[in-house]
């Protein structure tokens, strides 16, 4: 080369030769490849053309001729190529060219590297390469891409609906779009991907529409899990990944949740009818689908919820017209059947949610308020709380009328505890349950004591020892009762003269812990009168300061009944052998005599004559022997009695204490508000009104809800009383004074 | 008022320590000046600063036995009357009526007096509007506004 300078249409000729061989071996022409030194000859030339100096430094016109190569040979060659071609023919067409571009492009660049060191940083215009797509994108892309585009969605659209079609061209084509962009997505998203999201949705709707009607619920999710993996292929195959999401949740949303109440609610195939045949892969596969889907859970719960409220008020419902529609019930029968009902139901779905729904906290959200909605319910004017006390006394009464093992009654007992959390008055239930445990303490022999303690600690252990402690302490004074009564037999023993005359036991209560019994100034009968003087006088030797209030009604009395057919043992309460003993005395007598004579309020005691003349057993015959006493009647006894049974037990009604219990449960609960509210400001010192409330109604959970109005007077209350003030500057703050 | 101004401490009686103090301060030594000192009086206690102040003394000056906390219902409507009828005339006339009408409360503490004023100055009247029963406001007040809007609706 020398020292002289090229020209530069003698330079550019040489490197004309260049391109013309690329060109040719671009169209597949006989054409034997760049040799080392060719492809050196064409670098040189562009050095030195650039390298001379001025007005011989050529760089600024080789660019232009570069750009204008590429330009000529896409408007001369590759244009025409694709005029008339359509469909399937013309994207293979596009990608072919492309590809021959990106050839031609690089070694172009290769040739023309020079440029790209120097000139295009001097100059800050767009690298050798860049021109290079740029051109592509001017003169055929932005000429092409609608169609293009059109071409691809409808071969996804064949895909689709079941036809093979070449990926791989699909994959090459899109991924022009991509390279289109120059490191930007702009034009795969703008020019490709903005329409065909909107097509698949279109697609998917119309899908959706019909498959909602024919398919059933099983069918229809089997359905719509295929499609999601035949589109998460469809991604990995040939669309760019970054469409994934957005892909997805489209068609996740035209498929599940647009219509997801009426799939589930179906009425031959949803959710309920998965349950009732116990689907469990169908059930396992909705939790699956829509777990993959933001809050598509919510959804399905929701349904879950609902199903579940609907079975068990159903039950409740049941239990209310089985009693309205038979006139004579055992009592508490139908109860009974709820309950059972209720826990198989809770076990049913504990299932469920375990082997289906992972014991996700969503579903177990939607259990518990289910079960709250029914498990709250009154039936029969019996509240929930005292349905549950029963359902537990009747399977702690010597093992029910069913003899169960102790196995299935621990079960059992273990179960109820577990519904008592869904069981808003928790203090009723436990104020029933004291009640019940009571009678069974003191009347049903043979209670079985590790039962009893089974269950207080565990409902000690869910709830808390404030319902429990005063239970425990009945418990515990029973056993000590005993003690105290063989301790009473050695006394009775070492003083034989005291001895009445009468077998008899005693157990002493601690008053605290049991309910509140009516006290009867009953006139005992003389031989008792000497029990309670024989014992009151062992009492006094063992404990001073302790003063002993005697409950004859909870007492039972063993009498031997002379009667003329058979002499039979009477088992009664104490109070109706008061009753009984007077006609030892007297033949017959009258009504206002025994008033007299026991002095007992009259409704007390029409219930024990009743009990007595009117009832299954008549031991005394009634003067007039009407149904019902009045205060005029009088009384005999009647030696004509008989049974075939040599003992027999004459029960005396029980009063209904259910009003009862229900008062005294209301009569406590304020203290129970203030005792907390005092908690809580004696820790906080400072609180807001809202706080004071919220805190409030979430320490006394465990036993009840209280409601804001009685929250608030109890507040005023104790303003009043001073343990709290309001604040002077900010009247929804409470201050706490010591 | 004048209890007020010469803080008394017993209603109906003035030590003579608190006339002859209270008088000072109010630089009166004649019957005359008195009269006119009262009607300024009045113009000083509607001082938003005076007026709580005000307010809060006219319950205490009510209590009459020894560790009363509360004022009965009727004395409760009177001293309303006098106190706040004439800034919130058609609040008070309301609430008085139904101070009448309920049975849950036959008596009144200072708290429950407190908010009575801060229920004339804060609440929109007569729509109530702006009240919440979730808020702090005592009870009394809470069924006074259900008793309001059964009455409107």
């Amino acid at each position: 080369m020398g020292c002289e300078n090229i020209e530069f249409d003698q330079g550019w000729g040489e490197m004309e030769k260049g391109i013309e061989k690329l060109k040719r071996i671009l169209a597949g022409e006989k054409e034997t490849p760049f040799t080392s030194r060719e492809y050196m000859t064409l670098y040189t030339t562009i050095y030195n053309m650039c390298n001379q100096k001025a007005p011989h430094d050529y760089s600024e016109q080789l660019y232009d001729k570069y750009k204008k190569t590429l330009d000529e040979y896409i408007t001369s060659i590759v244009l025409p190529s694709l005029k008339d071609k359509h469909d399937e023919f013309m994207l293979r067409e596009l990608v072919e060219r492309w590809l021959n571009h990106k050839i031609m492009v690089k070694w172009l660049t290769r040739f023309f590297h020079y440029l790209d060191r120097y000139f295009i940083i001097q100059k800050s215009v767009p690298a050798l390469n860049e021109v290079g797509t740029t051109c592509f994108l001017n003169l055929v892309y932005e000429d092409v891409h609608p169609t293009i585009q059109d071409i691809v969605l409808s071969l996804i659209d064949k895909e689709r609906e079941g036809d093979q079609i070449d990926r791989a061209l699909l994959k090459n084509a899109l991924e022009i779009f991509v390279e289109m962009g120059l490191g930007q997505m702009n034009r795969y998203q703008d020019d490709f991907e903005a329409r065909f999201l909107q097509e698949t949705t279109n697609y998917y709707s119309r899908k959706a529409s019909k498959w909602i009607e024919e398919d059933s619920c099983p069918d229809y999710l089997l359905k719509s899990e295929e499609c999601l993996k035949k589109e998460v292929d469809r991604v990995s195959s040939y669309l760019h990944s970054s469409s994934e999401t957005k892909l997805i949740k489209k068609v996740q949303h035209e498929l599940l949740v647009v219509y997801v109440n009426q799939l589930l609610e179906k009425e031959d195939s949803g959710i309920k009818v998965l349950f009732r045949d116990d689907k469990v892969d169908d059930l396992s596969r909705t939790y699956r689908v829509y777990n993959k889907i933001s809050q598509g859970l919510d959804l399905v719960a929701n349904v879950f919820k609902q199903h579940v409220t609907i079975e068990g008020t159903a039950f409740v419902q049941q239990a209310e017209e089985a009693t309205s529609n038979q006139a004579s019930n055992t009592p508490g029968g139908h109860e009974q059947v709820l309950v059972k009902n209720i826990l198989e139901l809770h076990d049913n779905y504990m299932t469920y949610l375990n082997s289906c729904f992972q014991n996700h906290n969503l579903f177990q959200k939607a259990l518990k308020e289910a079960f709250e909605v029914f498990c709250n319910k009154t039936v029969n004017g019996s509240p929930s709380a005292e349905i549950l006390a029963s359902f537990a006394d009747h399977i702690l009464r010597k093992g029910g009328s069913e003899k169960l093992s102790d196995e299935v009654i621990e079960e059992t007992l273990e179960k109820v505890v577990k519904l008592l959390q869904y069981v808003i008055d928790k203090d009723v239930f436990a104020e029933f349950y004291r009640k019940k445990l009571a009678r069974r303490l003191l009347f049903d022999r043979g209670t079985n004591d590790d039962h009893e303690r089974s269950i207080l600690s565990k409902l000690k252990q869910q709830f808390g020892a404030p319902l429990t402690s005063k239970m425990e302490g009945m418990v515990t004074d029973v056993v000590l009762a005993k003690e105290h009564q063989s301790s009473f037999q050695e006394y009775l023993r070492n003083n034989p003269d005291v001895h009445p005359g009468l077998d008899f036991t005693v157990t002493v209560l601690t008053t605290g812990f049991w309910p509140s019994y009516k006290w009867f100034d009953l006139s005992l009968p003389s031989e008792m009168v000497k029990c309670v003087k024989v014992f009151k006088g062992f009492y006094e030797t063992k404990t001073k300061h302790r003063k002993l209030t005697w409950k004859f009604s909870l007492g039972t009395s063993h009498i031997n009944g002379k009667f003329e057919p058979k002499p039979i043992e009477l088992i009664v309460s104490t109070h109706q052998a008061a009753v009984l003993l007077l006609f030892n005395a007297s033949e017959r007598l009258s009504y206002s005599e025994i008033v007299a004579q026991l002095n007992l309020a009259h409704d007390d005691l029409i219930r024990l004559l009743h009990s007595l003349s009117c009832a299954k057993y008549k031991i005394l015959n009634k003067e007039p022997s009407s149904k019902s006493i009045s205060q005029s009647d009088s009384f005999k006894f009647n030696p004509n009695f008989t049974d075939k049974m040599r003992r027999i037990k004459v029960p005396l009604p029980p009063v209904d204490e259910r009003k009862k219990v229900i008062e005294d449960v209301d009569k406590d609960r304020p203290y129970a508000i203030d005792a907390a509210i005092v908690r809580i400001m004696k820790s906080r010192k400072v609180i807001t009104h809202q706080q004071l409330i919220s805190e409030t109604i979430e320490q006394l959970s465990r036993m009840f809800k209280p409601n804001i109005k009685a929250i608030k007077k109890r507040i005023e209350d104790l303003i009043t009383r001073d343990y709290i003030e309001r604040d002077r500057d900010n009247s929804h703050m409470f201050r706490y004074l010591a | 008022m004048l209890a007020w101004k010469l803080k008394a401490e017993k209603q109906g009686y003035f030590t003579q320590d608190e006339w002859q103090t209270g008088l000072k301060a109010l630089g009166v030594d004649s019957l005359s000046k008195l009269k006119k000192a009262l009607s300024d009086l009045e113009k000083e206690v509607e001082k938003p600063s005076n007026y709580e102040d005000f307010y809060t003394y006219a319950f205490r000056y009510c209590l009459t036995e020894e560790k009363q906390k509360s004022v009965d219902i009727e004395s409760i409507c009177e001293l309303l009357n006098l106190v706040l009828g004439v800034q919130f005339r058609p609040q008070i006339d309301s609430l008085i009526e139904y101070l009448k009408v309920q049975n849950d409360y036959k008596v009144i503490n200072s708290d429950q007096w407190i908010n009575f004023l801060r229920f004339c100055k804060e609440i929109s009247f007569p729509d109530l509007e702006n009240y919440d029963a979730i808020q702090a406001w005592p009870l009394i007040l809470d069924n006074y506004v259900e008793w309001m809007r059964e009455k409107h609706s």
